[in-house]
């Protein structure tokens, strides 16, 4: 299962476990606000070699159709996708 | 039911057999290596369906015991002394991640000096660790205790792991007659072990994880009620027991004529055997002496100390430990008991039994001797010389 | 079907967390998650990537996860392993995803022990070569000359002293079931190795090199280009060792330069020419040793 974002955090008493242990993939904040600039693709020169899909260290980039989407929720601009991407297809752009 | 001559290890080893954990990883030290090799003897022998790992160190077994318990495996280790300390960072980290591993201790002296045999200090040192502390007086009561502590360790309100202590040479390789109870006694006694805080295939979970200053206390302080729940689930384990086996335990503590006693010795482990022996002596010249025995030290007896010495004149600990720089730690918390109830007897401290040195009877009635004389000490047992012992 | 960027499962089990960007050891556990898949159990002792997936109650691992002790990677794997084979459980993988300092110092013991048992558990090291989680101190996996916070590049001594610690020939030298090197520069040599040792009972090891652009003094976009260079210019390499054989999987024809991939990272910025030959000719040297006892 895929780790996804929940409208509550369980922090007060009563709601946290008896024990060190809870729900796996439980996540309460973003990554976005790490980010300076934003990997923007290019539908038009994207081919789906998928190499950016593969490389993201926080698998923020995923498959849509036969090309590929970012999820800017947990994109920390890391830029990796724009160096491995050989057709030119991302480019980072400044967050205003 | 069939009678058995064994040592304070073997009898633990066939009550551990008993309770059928599923794993069992441990690493020899002397005087626990009997438990470990009965436990090996009853896997070849196919009489115990465990996976029994050669861990390469107590560091390993430990962690290796909540591995086990983290996907719901009912896991069992030994250990003693040096072994103990090497596996300190993981007792926490059990009793934290309410891993209800049982382990047995067989209590030895630690360096330096070397030394194998039994004293104390090496269990004592871990109180705070978050674990449930017995004490065993007898081979039988080592053997109940192992099938007993699975069952305190597991329930669902306590949760916590459970570390069962035997003396070292004078419990673990001294032998008596111990009725072992037949296997499907034990089934009857001992559910199956079920538990929430566990990684399952179905039910994916994230365990032993961080949480910082907004939450660590609750979890911390949900830590603490497990571990005195457990002053209710150990008598409900202890008639449980009785009703099928037909022997009687007396919850965290055990007190041998008290009643009326002006002079009482708090003690645990099997040197109450010795005691009580005096005891009863004394008790025949007309003095009114009794024996307090410590059977848990964690959760504390703390009201059931109190209740036990509060008619009496003086009362004094006798313990195989130093906390070096203060005093005995068993005194440190039965001073503290005293004091929450309002109790201002007079109590002193005898450091004995270190590193295997013997205690004597005659050692024992002079405690009560100077019980008497209604003075407060800290001592040192048997330093002899112009040196008493005598701290204060 | 070789696993593939095309055929890897598309479920990520990593995700949402807090590690640095252009965190190389969290792309490790990231694919190699993808390929293990949902019956995963990770065993992740302390250090970056319990650090950051494993703050209650933000719990980065959608696969069961647990954090062990520092030095306890290795053994908690094998308690899981027997604590699931015992209750009649077999359809998992047990995987452990330690760092270098976890692995090659702290944890070696109990890591020796699980493979000396054969224990059907798959151990990952994510080699980022110094303990990065505590601010980037030596490990016995820091490379010769590189500077870390408790080996500084001074007058007197220019960074790390000493050589990095051969990690995957003393496993291999335990006979163990299956080993391999990788890096994440190369995924596909990666995915196929974690792909092989899911398939295969007994002990399996990956050393996965993984660039701390934090700790190497890089940015957070160069980790896969330099964890690419660093196999081409020889100073790394993707090989494997089975049934009692090593293989080179990657012998690059030419080597590309040493002195391009070390002076990129600040960490090798102090270093000098002689230094640069001394770490070209141990290249070198490994190299011949390479080409005399793998196989091709």
């Amino acid at each position: 299962m895929k780790p996804y974002l929940r409208d509550h955090a369980p922090t007060s008493f009563d709601e946290i476990p008896d024990s060190t242990s809870y729900e796996a993939g439980y996540l309460v904040t973003k990554n976005a606000g790490w980010r300076s600039v934003r990997p923007v693709i290019d539908p038009d020169k994207c081919v789906g070699c998928l190499n950016c899909y593969l490389y993201c260290p926080d698998g923020v980039i995923f498959r849509q159709g036969d090309k590929v989407s970012v999820d800017y929720d947990f994109c920390k601009g890391c830029g990796i996708c724009q160096k491995i991407c050989r057709l030119g297809a991302i480019t980072m752009e400044e967050e205003k | 039911m069939a009678k058995e001559f064994l040592s304070g290890d073997e009898a633990f080893a066939y009550g551990v057999r008993l309770a059928r954990p599923q794993v069992v990883s441990a690493y020899p030290i002397t005087p626990q290596t009997i438990v470990v090799e009965k436990l090996s003897e009853f896997v070849e022998d196919g009489s115990l369906k465990s996976e029994f790992i050669h861990v390469e160190s107590e560091h390993s077994a430990l962690s290796c015991a909540m591995g086990a318990s983290s996907v719901g495996a009912r896991a069992f280790t030994a250990t003693s002394s040096q072994g103990l300390l090497y596996m300190a960072e993981c007792l926490p980290y059990a009793a934290g991640g309410r891993f209800p591993i049982v382990m047995m201790n067989a209590n030895r002296s630690t360096a330096l000096p070397w030394n194998i045999y039994g004293d104390q200090r090496d269990s004592l040192s871990q109180l705070d660790s978050g674990w449930i502390q017995a004490y065993a007086q007898t081979a039988q009561e080592a053997l109940d205790l192992a099938l007993m502590s699975f069952y305190i360790a597991e329930d669902k309100d306590v949760s916590t792991p459970f570390m069962a202590n035997l003396d070292g040479f004078v419990l673990t390789h001294t032998y008596e007659v111990v009725d072992v109870p037949t296997a499907e006694q034990a089934d009857a006694f001992l559910p199956k072990f079920e538990t929430e805080n566990k990684m399952s295939l179905d039910k994916p979970k994230n365990l032993a994880f961080s949480a910082g200053p907004d939450t660590n206390t609750f979890f911390k302080f949900k830590e603490h009620c497990g571990i005195l729940n457990a002053k209710e689930v150990i008598p409900k384990a202890e008639k449980r027991f009785s009703e099928i086996f037909g022997r009687k335990y007396t919850g965290l503590t055990e007190s041998y004529k008290t009643d009326e006693a002006d002079y009482i010795i708090i003690t645990l482990g099997s040197i109450a055997g010795l005691v009580r022996e005096v005891v009863d002596k004394l008790r025949d010249r007309g003095e009114k002496v009794g024996l307090l025995r410590i059977r848990y030290m964690r959760p504390f007896p703390n009201e059931e100390i109190s209740a036990t010495v509060k008619k009496a004149k003086a009362a004094a600990v006798l313990e195989k430990d130093i906390s070096f720089g203060n005093e005995g730690a068993v005194y440190t918390n039965v001073n503290s008991a005293l004091k929450k109830a309002d109790l201002t007897l007079p109590t002193s401290n005898y450091i004995a039994g270190l590193g295997g040195r013997n205690i004597s009877a005659e050692e024992i009635e002079g405690i009560f001797a100077e019980l008497k004389e209604g003075k407060t000490t800290v001592k040192f047992i048997g330093i002899g010389g112009e040196q008493s012992g005598d701290q204060r | 079907m070789a696993i593939s960027a095309k055929t890897i499962n598309e479920t990520e089990f990593f995700y949402g967390h807090k590690a640095c960007a252009g965190c190389g050891g969290s792309l490790a556990v990231k694919i190699a998650l993808k390929v293990l898949g949902e019956k995963s159990i990770a065993v992740v002792p302390a250090g970056c990537m319990s650090a950051v997936g494993f703050n209650y109650p933000q719990l980065c691992f959608g696969c069961n996860a647990i954090i062990s002790t520092f030095a306890g990677t290795a053994s908690m794997l094998t308690g899981v392993e027997a604590g699931l084979r015992a209750q009649g459980i077999t359809d998992f993988h047990a995987v452990g995803f330690a760092g270098d300092g976890g692995t090659a110092d702290i944890g070696i013991q109990a890591l020796s022990g699980a493979i000396d048992r054969n224990d059907d558990i798959l151990y990952i090291c994510y080699d980022n070569e110094a303990y990065m989680n505590t601010g980037i101190q030596k490990s016995s996996l820091t490379p010769f000359g590189a500077k870390t916070t408790t080996t500084p590049a001074g007058k007197n001594i220019r960074g790390n002293i000493r050589p990095k610690k051969n990690m995957f020939e003393i496993v291999a030298a335990h006979g163990i079931s299956y080993a391999a090197t990788a890096s994440v520069g190369y995924l596909p040599d990666f995915m196929k190795k974690v792909e092989k040792a899911k398939n295969i009972r007994g002990t399996k090891y990956i050393h996965i090199l993984a660039p701390c652009p934090t700790g190497w003094g890089a940015a957070a976009n160069e980790t896969v280009e330099l964890a690419k260079e660093v196999v081409d210019c020889g100073l790394w390499y993707l090989s494997e060792y089975e049934n009692g054989e090593f293989t080179i999987n990657n012998r690059p024809k030419e080597f590309t330069s040493v002195e391009h991939y070390l002076k990129r990272q600040s960490r090798f910025k102090h270093l000098t020419d002689e230094d640069i030959e001394i770490i070209t000719n141990a290249r070198d040297k490994k190299w011949e040793y390479i080409d005399k006892h793998f196989a091709k």
